[in-house]
């Protein structure tokens, strides 16, 4: 039965993290963004809060909530902890993307291991905050070509090599590296690593300075010889190339409408705030009369609210996807594609409309536009999701359509 | 049709080159033998063409079965709101399922074929059309009270409907469907007499061509101002006004029509052959097989009957916005022919050695296309979704009808800058979508969901 509101069931939590984005995010919003590197204390007693939340079943503002539930299947359809997860973070960004990125044990590495940890590893890493390390100096989309190697000795695994854009990675209490176990055997020699933080050779290098979500640290590592135990190595050791890069790259299907949903909390904000501005110099949205009748600011927040929807809709389509069962790669990057670049447009659009009012430092519309940018670059850039549904449409492999 | 049944076979090729000899075939049609005759209303010569105009042509509206309330029931039957739902779900009931499937075969068997034919003649095949009525695409939004299938509101099935028909033609969609404007319309604001004068019909064997008549020749047409009026006269209404892209306009043997009374716009039916009710041809851009006319209306006589909804303007903004809602539907069903169309084109034709598909400008132009398209689909879903389950959805519409106008129109494009030169010629059928697709930024009225 066709419905696409949300149910009454999650009213509870998304009311949750919208209080928790309206009294603890938004006061803090500028301050973090003007004090890069300072650690949002706040975040503490909040995280705390979500923990109890987590445990005690009503997850939905996590990242672990990413994890696909093997249930047989009834043929009942679920909405479950994929859409919970969605809805908690689109109302913590219309808070603050950065600070949502800063919250421990919230990190995309606790999406992570929820998606590919067996459920030993699940429970060994419960309650640790752990970030994502993929990208290094000579590789950012193109994953596999990754030179952080990863070889066995003994009981342990041996890493090296340098990884940057570390999301949390100062703070967070564990890295999930990606390391290549054989560089000649490509896709499928890639795995994903838990590396605790104080494990010898395991080198902070610098702290990045960016244009947005500068709540949120950005890390550059240094791994030299880092032992790693092997029980740490997520998924199957098994270097699989009829699955190739599957493990790893299955973190993405969870994980972009994560990232989906943090551009659609953005840019609900900036609408939102836009729409207040506006409505105070006089101008309002009639949904009825024909935009080419109404003033050009008005028929300019038709247009960016009406990409804002479809973006929306689709970061819903892939989480009910994933809650039942639906292999949802292509709806994924659709919803991470039209979401990430929706989120810029707006932003950019409502800080023109508001004038020097959208672009001064007195409301946050300016800094939207800066946070929304990173929302179309990490977890896979634009031109990378163009890429995964042109493939998929046309039926064309990673050395043909490259 | 007059061709197909021998007569006038040889007229019909020559007639292709303009849009003079194009209204000439329509009044031809009208006066001719195969639909008078059939309907058994053959009239004195004053309903073929008496006047040939710089527009193609002019006639008197088709004539009129009499349309007379048989079995008056004591209260209007309406089919009560879905009723709110539970989960957020995208998968369509096994109703749904069977009924879109079945338009989705009917599409590609009877529309596709048929639709470069009837987008040069402006006129749909006259079989297809009883084939559509034989397929019942209009009773179920019709109570079973009244002849129909329906057992509740079903804007969800109508979408699905029309998105499938349009993936077969959006302009032989708009022909087929135009009817079920009307009784959607009679269904939704009809009062009891009015339900038991015209909805027979609409459930019979034989579905008179009807229209829903809002949109006006003027630049910045606004539904909500209209120039087309209506003003009391003896119990009764009058009107004066030209509504235009009027769908099968010279057939159409029943009118639902938007005017200005006391300031604001109601919905009048107006049957064709009321005195002051004139048809002339009015082919646009696309949605030719449509048989786009304009309807003037010169001191057009109503009974007191003749008002729709009770004149009350959420009766009249519900129209608007159910009917700008099938607009949707139809994009999204034009802009999935678009994508499955230029898929297996830009595999298979060959450019610098290797697929078109291969290049990122290319191959990414393909990902927008589809990515537009399942944003408009799901925008358009959630309106019709909230529409059958009684919750507020204007805003839905707005934001769908936007998504849908402008990606739409900008896959339309796409359609055929990725062919290229064989885009711009009618060997493909990417031109006419592009043609079909400007329409759904432009139309008001003409289908309902």
């Amino acid at each position: 039965m066709i419905n696409l509101e949300v149910p009454r069931k999650f009213s509870a939590l998304v009311n949750q993290a919208r209080q928790v984005a309206t009294e603890i995010f938004r006061p803090h919003s500028r301050r973090y963004d003007r004090e890069e590197h300072s650690y949002p204390t706040e975040l503490d007693m909040l995280a705390a809060v979500l923990d109890g939340m987590n445990a005690s079943g009503e997850s939905g503002a996590g990242a672990t909530g990413v994890r696909r539930e093997r249930s047989a299947g009834n043929g009942e359809v679920r909405n479950g902890n994929n859409l919970a997860t969605v809805l908690g973070t689109i109302e913590l960004c219309w808070g603050d993307v950065g600070l949502l990125l800063a919250l421990p044990r919230q990190g995309l590495g606790n999406a992570a291991i929820a998606s590919v940890a067996n459920d030993e590893q699940l429970e060994r890493f419960r309650g640790r905050w752990a970030a994502m390390a993929i990208t290094e100096p000579d590789c950012g989309s193109d994953s596999a070509a990754i030179r952080t190697t990863a070889v066995l000795d003994g009981d342990h695994y041996v890493l090296n090599g340098e990884k940057i854009f570390v999301t949390s990675g100062e703070r967070a209490d564990a890295v999930v590296v990606w390391a290549t176990l054989d560089r000649r055997r490509g896709r499928a020699a890639i795995k994903s690593f838990v590396v605790e933080k104080g494990t010898p050779g395991f080198e902070l290098v610098r702290l990045e300075h960016k244009l947005g979500i500068r709540a949120s640290d950005t890390a550059h590592f240094r791994l030299d010889n880092v032992r790693v135990p092997k029980e740490n190595l997520l998924g199957s050791p098994e270097i699989d190339v009829e699955r190739g890069f599957a493990g790893v790259m299955q973190t993405f299907d969870n994980t972009r409408p994560l990232v989906a949903a943090m551009a659609v909390g953005l840019a609900r904000a900036a609408l939102e705030e836009t729409r207040r501005l506006l409505a105070e110099a006089g101008v309002t949205v009639d949904y009825d009369r024909p935009a080419h009748i109404q003033p050009a600011a008005a028929a300019a927040l038709i247009a960016a609210e009406a990409d804002w929807e479809a973006a929306y809709l689709l970061t819903l389509q892939a989480a009910w996807m994933a809650d039942n069962h639906k292999p949802n790669s292509l709806q994924a990057s659709m919803a991470k594609a039209k979401a990430g670049r929706v989120a810029t447009e707006i932003t950019l659009r409502c800080v023109e409309l508001c004038g020097g009012l959208g672009y001064g430092e007195h409301t946050l519309l300016e800094k939207w536009a800066r946070d929304a940018k990173i929302l179309d670059i990490f977890e896979g850039t634009q031109q990378i999701q163009q890429l995964i549904v042109a493939r998929r449409l046309l039926g064309k492999s990673s050395q043909e359509l490259r | 049709m007059a061709d197909r049944n021998g007569h006038g076979g040889r007229r019909a090729r020559w007639l292709r080159r303009d849009v003079m000899g194009i209204g000439l075939a329509l009044v031809n049609r009208v006066g001719g033998a195969s639909v008078l005759d059939r309907l058994g209303l053959r009239k004195p010569a004053e309903r073929v063409a008496f006047e040939a105009t710089r527009a193609g042509f002019r006639t008197l509206g088709a004539a009129t079965r009499s349309f007379r309330a048989v079995r008056q029931r004591g209260e209007p039957a309406r089919l009560p709101s879905a009723g709110e739902r539970g989960l957020f779900d995208l998968t369509p009931t096994d109703e749904q399922r069977l009924i879109r499937d079945t338009v989705v075969e009917f599409a590609a068997e009877q529309l596709r074929p048929a639709a470069a034919d009837a987008d040069t003649r402006c006129a749909p095949p006259a079989e297809l059309l009883g084939r559509a009525a034989e397929l019942g695409v209009g009773l179920v939004g019709v109570p079973e009270a009244l002849g129909g299938a329906g057992d509740e509101r079903s804007a969800m099935t109508n979408v699905l409907v029309a998105e499938a028909m349009a993936h077969g033609d959006m302009g032989l969609a708009v022909a087929c469907l135009a009817p079920t404007a009307v009784s959607t319309a009679l269904v939704l604001w009809g009062d009891e007499r009015q339900q038991a004068t015209y909805l027979p019909a609409f459930v019979g064997d034989d579905v008179p061509a009807a229209a829903l008549a809002l949109v006006e020749p003027r630049p910045l047409f606004d539904p909500f101002a209209l120039r087309t009026k209506a003003r009391r006269a003896g119990g009764g209404y009058v009107l004066d006004g030209v509504k235009s892209l009027v769908p099968r306009a010279a057939q159409a043997e029943l009118f639902v029509v938007a005017a200005e009374l006391d300031g604001a716009p109601v919905l009048f039916l107006v049957e064709s052959d009321t005195a002051g009710v004139t048809i002339e041809a009015d082919p646009a851009m696309g949605l030719r097989a449509a048989g786009m006319g304009r309807l003037v209306l010169d001191g057009v006589s109503l009974p007191p009957g003749a008002m729709l909804g009770g004149g009350t303007s959420d009766v009249y903004a519900d129209c608007v916005r159910l009917s700008r809602l099938g607009w949707c539907a139809l994009a999204v069903g034009t802009a999935q022919a678009v994508l499955d169309y230029v898929i297996p084109y830009v595999n298979g034709r060959e450019a610098f050695g290797e697929p078109l598909s291969h290049r990122q400008g290319v191959a990414f132009r393909v990902a927008d296309i589809a990515i537009e398209l399942e944003g408009m689909r799901l925008a358009s879903y959630r309106a019709a979704s909230r529409a059958e389950q009684g919750l507020p959805f204007a805003r839905e519409v707005a934001l769908a009808r936007r998504l849908c106008a402008d990606r739409g129109m900008a896959i339309g494009s796409d359609g055929v800058q990725l062919l290229g030169g064989h885009g711009f010629v009618k060997e493909h059928p990417v031109e006419r979508w592009y043609r079909d697709l400007r329409a759904v930024g432009v139309m008001e009225g003409v289908v309902l969901v």
